[in-house]
């Protein structure tokens, strides 16, 4: 089964997220699915190579879980990263998708933190929707992935891979 | 688990190499990094020892292109092959979409092929996925090796549910563009 994001889900998260990039002053914000796949972001990222932090902060948030289950915690649901001009904050929302904001000295950790909560209970309301969504619609292909989609993506799989 | 994205029309998949250690699963990540188009790939990351064995993954964006107006990415990942990894290949193992099991065809290390899959399952098992729900090949690496296992033994004991298998010579790159041809489209026609 896919994780699926429908137009409206996807508005209502940018939404969300370009209101806690402006209410922060942070560098960027973006939200990324725990397979370590980026689903939106914003700010400035022309200096990231997106692919490769969405896949290592799914890394770092899943080796940290496990660091939380060693020490008998469920789960550390907030990680923090200081560094010398950039922090990171990354936060889980809905054990689903993972929510990172870079921030430099222009903003603060507690504005930051204050923030960011209440944009996790806005986006921990979408991600519920979307999975609700998507369990109650299971039984049906994916929209637009029909038996033309397949042959296509093969045949391009041909090509790239010949 | 696959993602969707219909706003952005995005599709992305995630495939894992898995196996024993040493036995060829970053030299194929690397062989195809260092064959694919500039267009069709991003960064190689590898998360290794000083040593170059794989301490937590590999990771490599291959990018099919535009497909019916989606764009359409697999990220490939490794797992550390060390038994004693077998935390961090857990956490690679989380919503996979297909799996690579790259086995090492030399005779010596026929054991630590059976241990290595019995060990995917197992892990697979805890995700409640199995082999009816996530596509898997296999792949028989280093056949140009001198004391090595006949692919019927390799079959008979690694695949009986007589799932797509292929030989390979990783470090030439024989046989590694077949394996990943023939997972991306399993896993393709397993998107749901």
């Amino acid at each position: 089964m896919s994780f699926q994001i429908f137009e409206n889900d996807f508005w209502a998260i940018n939404e969300t997220i370009t209101k806690l990039l402006k209410m922060t002053n942070a560098i960027s914000v973006l939200l990324i699915d725990k397979a370590g796949q980026l689903i939106t972001s914003t700010g400035n990222i022309s200096q990231i190579d997106t692919t490769s932090f969405a896949s290592l902060s799914a890394a770092d948030f899943a080796a940290t879980s496990q660091l939380a289950k060693l020490v008998g915690e469920n789960n550390f649901n907030t990680l923090f990263h200081q560094g010398e001009n950039q922090n990171l904050y990354i936060q889980l929302i809905a054990n689903k998708v993972i929510l990172v904001v870079i921030f430099d000295s222009r903003t603060s950790l507690g504005l930051v933190r204050v923030r960011i909560k209440h944009a996790t209970d806005e986006l921990n309301a979408i991600i519920l929707d979307i999975m609700e969504k998507i369990d109650s619609n299971k039984d049906n292909n994916v929209i637009g992935l029909d038996i033309d989609f397949k042959k296509q993506a093969e045949n391009e799989l041909d090509e790239l891979f010949k | 688990m696959s993602l969707i994205n219909y706003a952005s029309r995005e599709i992305s998949c995630k495939i894992v190499y898995y196996g024993p250690g040493l036995g060829g699963k970053t030299t194929n990540i690397k062989y195809i990094y260092s064959k694919i188009s500039p267009n069709a790939k991003g960064n190689l990351i590898s998360l290794a020892t000083e040593l170059d064995r794989t301490l937590f993954f590999d990771f490599l964006p291959v990018n099919l292109g535009n497909i019916r107006g989606f764009k359409t990415r697999f990220h490939l990942y490794t797992v550390p092959g060390q038994v004693y990894y077998n935390a961090s290949r857990k956490l690679i193992l989380k919503s996979v979409d297909g799996i690579v099991f790259v086995a090492d065809s030399q005779v010596e290390r026929f054991e630590d092929n059976i241990d290595s899959l019995q060990n995917m399952l197992e892990n697979l098992q805890e995700y409640n996925i199995n082999l009816s729900t996530v596509p898997v090949v296999l792949q028989y690496n280093k056949r140009d090796l001198p004391n090595i296992s006949t692919v019927d033994e390799l079959e008979r004991v690694l695949n009986p549910p007589k799932l797509p298998s292929f030989e390979s010579v990783a470090v030439q790159g024989i046989g590694v563009f077949e394996t990943l041809k023939a997972i991306s489209k399993l896993v393709i026609r397993n998107l749901s």
